[in-house]
């Protein structure tokens, strides 16, 4: 037995120092494999990107398709039913034909229809002499504003261009607005989305998950044993957040793939630069997480508080699902503090416009920053001992 | 003395629905855990989560200089939606500042713009949009056409194409406010995460404490468990929900036209069916850890799908009948049609009975799976 | 112990310097003080015990030794670097296993072994012979791919302490390595402890068994904080010269005989062996009244030497009264069964393990039973199922005449539960803690009231109704679980290795009020890795690899193991004997 106690001897001299390379492979190693045996951890790394990638390429479609309304025909004259066949012809609206208002109206509270379009009786008469009063009514269910502002707008439209067909050039607008969307031509929401959901399962990884595992060593008695090695404050740490800093690199490459081979969503600036982006992103990421647990020390506190501070800021407050510019002023300061507002920004520009380095720069500034500060405040309360 | 032990018996579902109280609120920081978050996000979020555009700014590079293209310029200036006009004087910048983001739009005025109108013809705005902020753009666009439409009226000296062919109504929320959405799916969204989070944890933490043994070597049965635990969390989740209500209709004065036995009725509903979601996780998750994310691997998705973000019906055909076993998407329909629509009992009814649905099924998958592992 | 020097001069100094030097340590979080003005030196070579009860500061003073605690004031120094300021160096002077072993219990045997290794700056692919050395040293090596959630306690253990000695520390710190470790496996750990000392090492052991401390070479004691004693254990015995004695054979009446030698002014402190009673007399106190009770009960009173754990006792001011409050008030239990617990060819299998194979044994009415057996032998499987917590595979079981498969409910009313770690409800208070017992089994009205009232009296509870569990101190923590587990006065007491961690005087106590059960005709179910506890059993079941081996009286167990060598054996040496006996007939077979 007297080898390796030799050995031990001529190690403690060279092990004087604070940070070693092989203990922090060590911590990563341990890690890495706890992180790979718990389903909980597989499930939220990689089935849940691919399920919310599925959900904003599928469901969560803010491109309006299909909606169902009522067209209503009162009046048997032909230009009706020509104006009822335009309705019909359009494949953004599903028109749903009566003969009754009550009907429809019924059908719109019940959540049916979102909206309809009444033809009336003297729809010939009131097209026989324009300017004298509305042709006909549109109605919406204003329950869904957002909806019923497309069908208000959509159905607009569609009485226009069947007025403009059958008038010719006659009643000509003497200004026409040309719209010409840059960066997502066909206005694909699910291409704005995509950033969205790597920021959404980024944050989990980050945030939660690291304060769940942080917590759950102090919980178990486990940080007592690692603190009691000559492994330093710096190597545990690292050696905790560098997995789950690489399974979050992975999970967001993960969505990138599926969503640009899959969904065919354009990657047009350049893989470093969403690399650097994500890895920069991942820094205020996992030391908000570190900082929740080294506060709290307890599991359930630790999600709640990563739910409220970390997931749905990141899920409401980003920018992605929702316009920062029509929050009220107090809320527009507060998303500043907001990692995810600005990894979002960024990652919209990477995905759908390239490398634009002038918007870049500032974002991995503030994220970094913010990610400094979190670090800071992590680092003074963690520390290596177990005194309260 | 002794009662014969039955699969019910009050006094120990008393015990028990007391001590599954106490676990959650006896606690001053987890008191406050359970409440608060809850209706700040309430708050915050009614104001955050809009779908309309507002205080955002725009870029004018105007070729033409002319009276039309200054009138246009003007009423831009005074729309209500748009913070600032930045006025540009060649396509570099305007490329510049769509690039990074500081406007949503630019219009480009051509050269022969004012002349064109005042000759009585068609003059094109080409309107360049940020893409990548999808939906905002769309509605920028849809309100940038109704002041081209306006200024065309004001050009239109014949006034035949002036007067409004089509009149829109929009019924239960006339000007479109969007809080009037948001608000009443926000109360079903954040009872739901709540109910989730303490039902997935209750079994979870039990488990893990040892105490739980402790309860199953008593004569208490696998339904009072199943009974005590749904409790109180139903009990919270209710009660948070009606807070949320009447913050809805108090401070943010959002008209309340259904009936609210009904709704209450819903809500219950609504809520013991989420609880029986967060059991049956609860009752597979080994530890807490697996319980939470567990908890979240369902509850984000399903608030996706459920159509608060997007109308379910937007959805392809699979994906809607998915959404129908999710409780907040029949929620929803009914909050929203309580507060603005003034639903009928028929068509809450029509909503309430999947929901009925849903909460027997989840909490009988629940007691299964705990009584499972005895096995 | 000299062999250390020898084997590597160029790192030991001259005249072998302390391994550990203690001087004035006190330590303060917030009001409480954990330890006061503590001063002692530690050896190196030598197993030093650190014992005391339960908030004694054993545990604050290993954390300080670990540096991972500073002295609120005073100095302490391992291996000549000081604890404060040498901080980073101490860690890789000293190993240590906490209370709670430290593994993680996802990895493996071998993540968990090359984890410490890798952290304590060993190559693992260079030290394949330490490691082959160390699964040796354990016994670990068929298991090294084991999941250490998966090992029993023992294994735990033995796994805890080859992580501790990675890169071979000078000063071992181990906390409590001998809880939930049944006595073969607690044979392994002494073995490689005493390897370790032999070979130069410092070690410290902190326990609450007293058996264990009196196998140290030298026992620090703390008691609130204090350093009681510090020296060779056999000083503080030497002490108590002639004053341990035995009842000899007393048979049924041991227990009434032991309430009443210890309602004795002269006896300071008793316990049961087998079928006899120990007691142990008041410093100065003379023998006449304890002689007058062997006189008056008929039984032969012998001397016998004095143990550690007397002198322990003593130095605290003697053990607990010998009645029990409780049995006091309880009522004479009736059951209308002949047997209490029965099963009949029990079997639990696990897909194709099998935990517990056809297990069959009769349990009569106010019997104190015990089941015993090494990790993992298929004791606890057993006892779940006995209680309901489990169903079995094939045969059957009944509590108090109900089968437990077809009467569930019926069966658990009849019995009371109480757990290893008491399983109370933390996040409610005392008094909450009591209503919720009293409900769950069912109890409302005036006898819910009365009930309670009745244990808070009994328990002396009513300071403390309004505390969390977690702060109550261990004896009225076991106290509560005590109480809550006998709410429903049930027939039958099942106890999961009730005592496992805790304290000799806590653990007198608790067994003073079991005795006094056991006499109303409370049937007791008991499972222990403590030998002493089995002493207090009528009757034990032995189960070892699902089998159940043995099954009598503690005497008669004992009685199998003499031979030359061991002429008055203990009841650890009997479960030793029938476990080895037991390896060689299916070696034989």
């Amino acid at each position: 037995m007297s080898t390796p106690r030799a050995r031990m001897q001529a190690l403690v001299g060279a092990h004087l120092r604070r940070f070693d390379g092989r203990r922090l492979l060590a911590l990563v190693y341990k890690e890495s494999l706890q992180a790979l045996r718990d389903p909980s951890t597989l499930l939220i790394a990689f089935v849940l990107p691919v399920v919310l990638l599925l959900l904003f390429a599928y469901a969560v479609s803010l491109d309006a398709r299909h909606v169902r309304i009522g067209v209503v025909v009162e009046s048997p004259a032909a230009t009706a039913q020509s104006l009822a066949a335009a309705f019909a012809a359009t494949e953004y609206l599903d028109a749903h034909f009566a003969h009754d208002r009550r009907e429809v109206a019924d059908a719109l509270v019940a959540g049916t229809l979102r909206g309809f379009v009444v033809i009336p009786q003297d729809f010939e008469q009131r097209l026989a002499r324009p300017g004298d009063g509305p042709l006909l009514q549109i109605i919406t269910d204003g329950s869904y504003p957002n909806t019923a502002n497309f069908v208000g707008n959509y159905a607009q439209g569609v009485v226009q261009t069947w007025r403009t067909g059958r008038d010719g050039a006659a009643s000509a607008t003497p200004l026409a607005l040309e719209p010409r969307y840059w960066f997502n031509a066909q206005l694909e929401s699910r291409r704005a989305l995509v950033p969205g959901a790597i920021a959404i399962v980024m944050t989990i990884i980050g945030t939660m998950l690291t304060a769940l595992v942080v917590a759950r060593e102090w919980e178990r008695g486990t940080m007592e044993a690692v603190l009691s090695t000559p492994a330093s404050v710096v190597e545990i740490l690292v050696g905790k957040l560098l997995p789950y800093f690489a399974l979050g690199m992975l999970s967001m490459l993960t969505a990138t793939a599926l969503a640009t081979f899959a969904f065919a969503v354009p990657l047009h600036g350049s893989l470093a630069a969403l690399l650097l982006l994500s890895a920069v992103f991942m820094v205020p990421a996992l030391g908000q997480g570190l900082l929740i647990s080294s506060l709290t020390r307890n599991q359930f506190l630790a999600a709640q508080i990563a739910l409220f501070s970390g997931f749905l800021p990141a899920f409401m407050l980003s920018g992605f699902l929702f316009e920062i510019d029509a929050m009220p002023a107090p809320i527009r300061t507060m998303t500043w503090l907001i990692p995810a507002r600005h990894f979002v920004s960024s990652l919209k520009t990477v995905f759908l416009a390239g490398d634009v380095w002038c918007v870049f720069l500032p974002n991995l500034f503030a994220m970094a920053a913010i990610g400094a500060v979190f670090f800071l405040f992590a680092k003074r309360a963690t520390r290596k001992n177990l005194e309260p | 003395m002794r009662r014969l032990p039955s699969s019910l018996s009050f006094t120990r579902l008393h015990a028990q629905f007391i001590k599954e109280v106490l676990s959650i609120l006896r606690d001053p920081r987890s008191r406050m855990i359970v409440f608060a978050p809850p209706l700040l996000q309430l708050v915050v979020f009614a104001f955050a989560a809009t779908l309309e555009v507002r205080n955002v700014d725009v870029a004018v590079y105007d070729q033409d200089a002319g009276r039309w293209s200054h009138e246009l310029v003007q009423r831009l200036h005074s729309a209500r939606f748009i913070a600032q006009v930045r006025v540009v004087d060649n396509p570099a910048q305007v490329r510049d500042l769509l690039d990074r983001g500081k406007v949503i739009a630019a219009l480009a005025i051509p050269a022969d713009f004012s002349r064109t109108i005042a000759a009585g013809g068609t003059a094109h705005v080409q309107v360049l949009v940020d893409g990548r902020r999808s939906n905002s753009g769309q509605i920028t666009v849809g309100y940038l056409a109704s002041i081209a439409a306006e200024l065309g009226a004001q050009a239109d000296t014949d006034g035949a194409a002036a007067s409004p062919a089509v009149v829109v109504r929009h019924w239960f929320n006339p000007n479109l406010t969007y809080r009037w959405f948001i608000v009443p799916g926000l109360t079903g969204i954040l009872a739901l995460f709540s109910a989730l989070l303490i039902t997935s944890l209750s079994i979870a933490r039990e488990r893990e404490l040892g105490t739980f043994d402790q309860l199953l070597v008593s004569p208490t049965s696998t339904l009072e468990i199943i009974v005590s635990k749904s409790l109180p969390a139903l009990a919270i989740g209710t009660l948070l929900g009606l807070l949320m209500v009447a913050a809805a209709t108090g401070p943010f004065g959002i008209p309340f036209s259904g009936s609210f036995v009904l709704l209450l009725a819903s809500l219950v509903l609504f809520i013991l069916s989420a609880v029986g979601i967060g059991l049956m996780i609860s009752a597979v998750s080994m530890t807490q850890q697996q319980a939470i994310l567990g908890a979240f691997a369902i509850g984000v998705p399903a608030v996706l799908m459920s159509g608060f973000a997007t109308p379910v019906e937007n959805m392809p055909l699979a994906l809607q009948w998915a959404a129908q076993a999710i409780p907040l998407t029949h929620f929803l329909i009914i909050v929203e049609g309580s507060f603005l629509k003034a639903m009928s009992a028929g068509d809450v009814l029509g909503n309430l009975w999947p929901l009925a649905l849903i909460a027997i099924a989840t909490l009988s998958m629940a007691a299964m799976f705990v009584r499972g592992r005895l096995q | 112990m000299s062999v250390a020097g020898q084997t590597s001069p160029s790192t030991m100094t001259a005249t072998p310097a302390p391994a550990v030097v203690i001087d004035g340590l006190h330590k303060q979080f917030g009001a409480l003080t954990a330890l006061r003005a503590v001063s002692a030196t530690i050896h190196t070579g030598r197993l030093t015990g650190l014992v005391g009860p339960d908030g004694a500061g054993k545990t604050t003073l290993l954390r300080i030794l670990a540096g991972l605690l500073t002295p609120s004031t005073g100095r302490a120094s391992v291996a000549g670097l000081d604890v404060v300021v040498d901080n980073d160096a101490i860690h890789h002077a000293t190993g240590y296993m906490p209370q709670r072993f430290g593994l993680y219990e996802d990895l493996s045997v071998l993540e968990n072994m090359r984890l410490y290794a890798r952290l304590r700056g060993l190559d693992t692919t260079r030290n394949a012979d330490l490691f082959a050395e160390l699964l040796e040293f354990t016994r670990l090596a068929p298991f090294t791919a084991r999941l250490a959630g998966k090992l029993s306690g023992g294994m735990k253990q033995k796994l805890g302490l080859a992580c501790a000695l990675m890169a071979r520390p000078k000063v071992l710190l181990l906390d409590e390595p001998g809880v939930g470790v049944d006595p073969v496996s607690r044979q392994d750990l002494w073995r490689m402890v005493q390897a370790l000392t032999d070979d130069g090492m410092a070690v410290v052991w902190s326990t609450a068994y007293l058996d264990e401390a009196e196998r140290c070479d030298s026992v620090l004691l703390l008691h609130e904080g204090r350093l009681l004693f510090d020296g060779p254990p056999q000083r503080l015995t030497a002490q108590l010269r002639e004053r341990s004695f035995r009842l000899e054979n007393v048979g049924a009446g041991r227990r009434a005989l032991l309430t009443a030698a210890l309602d004795l002014d002269s006896v300071s402190d008793g316990v049961i062996q087998g079928a006899g009673v120990r007691v142990v007399l008041r410093a100065g106190a003379a023998s006449n009244d304890i002689r007058a009770l062997a006189a008056q009960a008929r039984v032969e009173l012998a001397a016998v030497p004095a143990r550690f754990e007397d002198a322990f006792i003593d130095l605290l001011g003697g053990g607990p009264g010998g009645t029990s409050a409780l049995a006091e008030r309880l009522p004479p239990v009736e059951l209308d069964s002949p047997s209490a617990v029965s099963c009949r060819d029990l079997t639990k299998r696990f897909g194709d393990f099998t935990a517990t194979d056809r297990v069959s044994f009769e349990v009569r009415q106010g019997e104190i039973f015990g089941l015993l057996g090494p990790n993992g032998a298929g004791k606890s499987t057993t006892f779940k199922m006995l209680c309901g917590l489990l169903k079995p595979s094939s045969g059957q079981a009944q509590v108090a005449g109900h089968d437990l498969r077809h009467a569930t409910g019926a069966a658990k009313s009849r019995l009371g539960y109480m757990a290893q770690k008491f399983s109370l409800y933390g996040l409610l208070s005392v008094r909450q803690n009591l209503e919720f017992a009293a409900g769950v089994y069912g109890l409302d009205g005036a006898t819910r009231r009365g009930r309670i009232e009745d244990m808070i009296d009994t328990f002396d509870l009513g300071p403390w109704l309004a505390a969390a569990p977690d702060a109550l101190p261990l004896g009225h923590k076991q106290r509560l679980a005590l109480a809550c587990a006998l709410m429903h006065r049930p027939p039958v007491l099942f106890l999961d290795e009730p005592t496992s961690g805790v304290d000799p005087i806590t653990r007198r106590e608790f067994w003073t009020h079991i005795n006094g059960l056991s006499r109303r005709g409370v049937t007791i179910m008991v499972t222990t890795h403590f030998m002493d506890e089995a002493e207090y059993c009528d009757r034990v079941a032995m189960l070892y690899r699902a089998r159940l081996i043995a099954l009598d009286t503690p005497d008669q167990l004992k009685r199998r193991a003499i031979d030359s060598a061991r002429p008055d054996p203990t009841m650890e040496d009997a479960f030793i004997h029938l476990v080895e006996a037991a390896d060689l007939q299916l070696a034989a077979a």
